[in-house]
C-alpha cells in the first residue's frame, strides 16, 4: 500500500546525517593540511561516502517502488496521494504495513549496507597493505 | 518477474560499472546502487507475501511488463542526474563557444 514510505523516512534521515559528516570531514581536512602534513594518510574509506552508499540505495528503491506503487494504482498524483487514504477501513491496514514492511525493508537495506561497510574497509586495507609491502 | 528483471539489471550494471572502474565519470555505481536497493526491497516484500500464502515471485505478463519499466525509469533518472551533474563538463563547453 505504502510500504516505500518507511525506507523514504530513513532515506531522509541519513542524508541529513551524511551532509553534517561531509562538512565535518572537509573541515578536518582544511585543519589536518594547515597544521602539519606527516599523518596525511587516509584511515580508511570515508563515512561520508559510506553513508552515500546508503542515501543512493534508499533514494533509488522508494523512487522505483513509487513506481510500482503508481501501477498498481496505490499512488495517485492527487491528493490524499495514497489510494488507501480515501477508505477509513483502510488506513489501519496501511499504517500497519509500513510499520511491518517497511520497517522490514529499512533493517534489511540498512543490514546489507552494513556489511557492504565491513566487506569495503576490508579490501581497502588489504590493498593498502599490499601497497606499502610492494615499496 | 518484476524482482527477478530488476536483479539481472543490478548485475549486469555493477559488471559494467566493475569494468569501468577506477573511472567514476558516468556515475555507474548510482545506477547499480539504485537498482540493488530496489531489489532488496522487493526482496522483503517477498518474505511477506509468503507469510501471507501468496507465491515470492510474480510470474505474469503483467509483472514482466512493469518490470521493464522499472529498468526503463532506472535508465532515465540515472540520465538525469548525469546531465545535472555533467561530469564531462559539456554544457560548460557550449558556454564559452557562444
Amino acid at each position: 500500500m505504502a510500504c516505500f514510505l518507511a525506507p523514504a523516512a530513513e532515506a531522509i534521515i541519513v542524508s541529513v546525517i551524511k551532509k553534517n559528516e561531509q562538512r565535518k570531514e572537509e573541515v578536518a581536512l582544511k585543519n589536518e593540511v594547515a597544521a602539519s602534513a606527516t599523518t596525511t594518510s587516509e584511515t580508511g574509506i570515508p563515512w561520508s561516502r559510506k553513508l552515500s552508499w546508503l542515501t543512493r540505495m534508499l533514494w533509488g528503491g522508494v523512487f522505483l517502488l513509487a513506481i510500482e506503487h503508481i501501477w498498481h494504482g496505490e499512488v495517485v498524483p492527487w491528493p490524499p496521494f495514497l489510494t488507501a487514504m480515501n477508505n477509513p477501513a483502510d488506513i489501519q491496514p496501511m499504517l500497519m504495513e509500513i510499520l511491518t514492511v517497511g520497517g522490514t525493508m529499512v533493517l534489511f537495506v540498512t543490514a546489507v549496507w552494513y556489511v557492504m561497510t565491513l566487506v569495503a574497509d576490508r579490501i581497502y586495507q588489504k590493498s593498502d597493505v599490499l601497497a606499502t609491502s610492494e615499496k | 518477474m518484476c524482482l527477478l528483471i530488476t536483479l539481472l539489471a543490478a548485475v549486469i550494471s555493477t559488471i559494467v560499472w566493475y569494468v569501468n572502474a577506477p573511472k567514476r565519470q558516468l556515475g555507474l555505481g548510482t545506477l547499480s546502487l539504485m537498482y540493488w536497493g530496489a531489489a532488496l526491497m522487493w526482496t522483503v516484500d517477498g518474505f511477506f507475501r509468503v507469510a501471507e500464502g501468496e507465491p515470492f515471485l510474480d510470474l505474469s505478463v503483467n509483472d514482466a511488463l512493469l518490470g521493464l519499466l522499472i529498468v526503463i525509469c532506472g535508465l532515465v533518472a540515472w540520465l538525469l542526474i548525469l546531465l545535472y551533474n555533467d561530469p564531462k563538463k559539456v554544457f560548460k563547453t557550449f558556454q564559452f563557444k557562444n
